[in-house]
């Protein structure tokens, strides 16, 4: 059952819930597909969520985009059904299947009702399994993911997130979009897509987990009639790479009145052992909505931004730290100089032991508040399955956070927070910065 | 591998069985002052969501000071007699909440989402702002800055966004939804602290109000805090109907082109003035709502089959309506051209589908999966106590009632074929109506 168990805590004046305890089953097909599930029977639908490790990332060597083109294909005929005839048995059943593509994975979203859960899950597999690729759902959805990357070379906020993507990374695929370019789409041949399903798809990278009105068993004989067909093994992962953070300003002229900026710099992952201390500084310093220190400076005191955000990026082979915010050509100079100024003196005096507390009662007591439906159990689930986070987390995240100390806070932010590499790209037609 | 049983299962759809609508949970009091309280009921997790919505939007707003329904939403977070500047905020935050506000036409909204047992503090600090604002001087000019870069992300850097507000404006001839919500930014750049305060003067008090809870709550308590906090305050008399200045008689098609060089895909986009849901009245808004899920609701709609299907005029196409409006609102179309398709062409194309879609009828496997997919979603609501909350709040702040809320889902059951034409040919007018180009400067199409 959907269960969050509060305990109360009264070291604070404001006694907080203390952990979410959701009722995690694990289990395994007969079939040998491994899953996770809560069990939650009052609403007669179940959500699953599937990731394949790897997705974008895995396109072949003169080929990117083809995965993201794959998998924007999978809805568009599959089996004996041709696209418009598998949307009609989509809707008929009123089942919602999304299929994305990113950086690091494949995501699969369904939610089906419970009477008619059978035939949704049918549908579902001959998406996963046998899709057709069809000439025309080809050459229909090619030129809407071409109609996409032309607009995304028009909108700042494009331009800045590929700009900076490159610099970053370069060659590795976490330097390009995952959508390719209007060139290396136009190129791609059905055997690139057939290709594409066969290295991705498989089981050997696949993590599940479903929330809902469904018992461990039936769960079982459903994920080996879905999956059991899938390939075993697809194409090797990426290898690690190092985010070049080279420091300074990069402007890329673009005419609109208000200049967008992303910024960023090395960090750390989940995996290591200061984690939990510089999620804390990351909320202390821009994680944190209006209660973070760069919002009270940039927006709060000043009115130069409506949002100004930080966030640490824990990607499969690379960790960052990254930022955004957006100013008018006029001001977008005072905001960098603002930020800069933060991050230094966040670097050299530290927090205090309140900033300390408040960030910890403000993580923690959000933790459970996030455990609040089917859809959204399940998506937290499959990602903690992907990052290899163990069934316990749920329970021992607010205890590993409430363990940072103030000392480990600190040491992190003279440690970690580097203003000579923290990097802005900015593009709009700012006054008063250049390269 | 063939999978015919799919296909063959499909003749049986009609019979699944679904409820007609589902339970919501929902109970509902009026406090001796005039305020609305609407509790729902999901003790799943022990989340609560408490949202105070006040009859009051944009389109209640003075002409001239465009923009103040949402400036005085901003300012709603600074000093009261009781809270420091970011004093309730900075509270949510370490009672391990989020909450935020919105504003629209009709309504202005706060909400925050957090632990069950602190609602009450929610509730005290909710009905301190609701009276007790000080509105200093000194954070005014700040927080005008800070709505001009909100306009300025959401507005003057998407020209897409900047269309959409040239093309309502040319929709509403008398209407202040010809207005944004965010504001003309002249207007915006003069908005003053007397502004914000006569606003807030006139519009926040209990008797303007709906206070909606949903999650891990009792009622009965919910009721008993909201008379401690919220029932004490004064109504305010002067409150008058909301009579806004309304539409008169549509008599010319209008048409206009925006240019700028931002556009990568140009559109065309039309908009007609559309009837709304109105208490005890919402037929045919059910019968439009069909109408667009029919026209462009996803892959299966007439105007996709006929533009992206069976030709490939279009990248991509849609039908909109939301009836979930004060007054007059509209039924729009769009259609994104494919490569080396004019404008001219595309618009075309959309006319001759809806002419088309007008003379063959209504195909009535397509309605049946559009209303069991209505039904559906009234399963899927219950995992959103959120969503449910929104959906009773905009209603009442929209000029519905509870009974008109849950009516709505057997009303939409109920439409039929005759409904659905009969409205298309009604709202369907293009004397009623904007078209809209969105296009790029460089571009040489003119007509």
């Amino acid at each position: 059952m959907l269960q969050v168990v509060l305990a109360v805590t009264a070291a604070f004046a404001f006694a907080l819930p203390a952990r979410a305890n959701v009722d995690i089953q694990e289990i395994t097909s007969p079939g040998g597909i491994d899953a996770w599930l809560v069990e939650e029977h009052s609403i007669p639908f179940v959500a699953l969520e599937l990731r394949f490790k790897g997705g974008a990332s895995l396109d072949a060597p003169g080929k990117r985009g083809a995965t993201s083109l794959m998998v924007n294909l999978l809805e568009e005929g599959a089996g004996d059904l041709d696209a418009r005839a598998f949307a009609r048995a989509t809707e008929s059943l009123a089942a919602s299947f999304s299929f994305r593509a990113n950086d690091d994975s494949v995501s699969v979203s369904a939610k089906f009702l419970s009477e008619n859960r059978g035939q949704a899950v049918a549908l579902l597999r001959d998406a996963l399994v046998n899709p057709r690729f069809d000439a025309d759902a080809i050459e229909r959805v090619r030129a809407q993911v071409i109609s996409g990357i032309r607009s995304d070379l028009k909108d700042p906020d494009s331009i800045a997130g590929t700009k900076f993507a490159a610099m970053l990374f370069g060659d590795h695929p976490y330097g390009s979009n995952e959508d390719g370019t209007e060139n290396s789409v136009s190129a791609l041949a059905r055997d690139d897509l057939v290709a594409a399903h066969q290295a991705v798809l498989t089981r050997d990278r696949l993590f599940v987990s479903a929330v809902g009105d469904i018992t461990a068993d039936d769960l079982g004989r459903l994920l080996d009639s879905l999956l059991a067909d899938l390939p075993e093994t697809g194409a090797p992962q990426p290898s690690d790479v190092t985010p070049e953070f080279a420091g300074g300003v990069h402007v890329i002229d673009f005419d609109t009145p208000q200049s967008v900026v992303l910024f960023g710099q090395p960090g750390i992952g989940l995996d290591h052992p200061d984690f939990f201390a510089v999620y804390v500084l990351d909320t202390i310093l821009g994680g944190s909505g209006l209660e973070s220190r760069l919002m009270r400076e940039v927006r709060e005191k000043r009115g130069l931004t409506y949002g100004v955000y930080t966030y640490t990026v824990d990607k499969d082979h690379a960790d960052y730290w990254m930022g955004s915010v957006a100013s008018a050509n006029d001001r977008v100079a005072e905001t960098i100089d603002v930020i800069r100024a933060e991050w230094q003196k966040l670097r050299d005096t530290g927090i205090t032991q309140e900033e300390l507390e408040d960030a910890k009662t403000y993580l923690t007591g959000a933790y459970p508040l996030r455990f609040d439906g089917n859809g959204p159990i399940a998506n937290i689930t499959v990602n903690m399955q992907v990052s290899d986070m163990g069934i316990d987390y749920v329970a021992t995240r607010n205890d590993r956070l409430n363990a940072v100390t103030l000392d480990d806070v600190n040491r992190v932010a003279r440690e970690l927070l580097d203003p000579d590499r923290l990097t802005f790209v900015v593009v709009g037609r700012p006054q008063g910065l250049s390269n | 591998m063939p999978m015919k049983r799919v296909f063959a299962s499909l003749v049986a759809l009609s019979a699944f069985i679904l409820p007609a609508a589902a339970d919501d949970q929902v109970s509902h009091f009026t406090l001796q002052n005039g305020m609305d309280v609407v509790v729902i009921e999901d003790h799943r997790a022990p989340v609560v969501v408490h949202m105070v919505w006040y009859r009051a939007g944009s389109a209640d707003e003075k002409p001239g000071v465009s923009g103040v329904a949402h400036f005085l939403e901003h300012l709603l977070f600074k000093a009261t007699e009781n809270m420091e500047s970011g004093e309730l905020s900075a509270t949510v935050a370490r009672n391990g909440g989020r909450d935020n506000a919105f504003t629209s036409y009709d309504y202005t909204a706060y909400y925050q989402r957090v632990a069950a047992d602190r609602l009450e503090l929610m509730i005290r600090m909710e009905s301190d702002r609701m009276v007790n604002l000080k509105l200093a001087e000194d954070e005014i000019a700040t927080e005008r800055d800070v709505i001009i870069e909100e306009r300025n992300q959401r507005t003057e850097n998407n020209p897409a966004a900047l269309f959409r507000e040239q093309k309502n404006a040319a929709l509403y001839l008398n209407h202040r939804y010809g207005v944004p919500v965010i504001g003309w930014r002249h207007e915006m750049e003069g908005l003053t602290r007397q502004a914000a305060l006569d606003y807030y003067k006139q519009f926040y008090a209990p008797n303007n109000a709906i206070l909606v809870v949903a999650g891990d709550a009792d009622p009965q308590e919910v009721l008993a805090l909201a008379e401690t906090y919220y029932g004490v305050l004064e109504p305010n008399p002067a409150l008058e109907a909301r009579n806004r200045p309304s539409e008169p008689r549509q008599m010319a098609e209008r048409r206009m082109i925006f240019r700028d060089a931002r556009v990568a895909q140009p559109y065309v986009s039309r908009s007609y003035i559309a009837p709304e849901r109105d208490p005890g009245d919402q037929k045919k808004a059910a019968a439009l709502v069909m109408l667009a899920e029919l026209l462009g609701g996803g892959q299966t709609s007439w105007l996709t089959e006929k533009l992206q299907f069976e030709t490939q005029k279009a990248v991509y196409t849609g039908a909109f309506y939301d009836g979930l409006s004060l007054d007059d609102t509209s039924f729009s179309l769009v259609v994104v051209p494919a490569e080396g398709v004019s404008l001219q062409d595309a618009e075309d194309a959309m006319d001759a589908a809806v002419k088309s879609f007008l003379e063959a009828g209504i195909d009535t496997e397509q309605l049946d999966r559009i209303k069991f997919q209505l039904r559906a979603a009234q399963v899927y609501v219950r995992d959103d106590v959120e969503k449910l909350a929104n959906r009773y709040g905009e209603a009442l702040a929209s000029g519905l009632t509870i009974e008109d809320v849950q009516a709505w889902p057997d009303i939409l059951q109920a439409v039929t074929e005759d409904e659905i034409l009969a409205v298309a040919h009604e709202v369907l007018v293009r004397d009623h109506a904007v078209t809209g180009w969105l296009m790029s400067e460089d571009s040489g199409e003119i007509n």
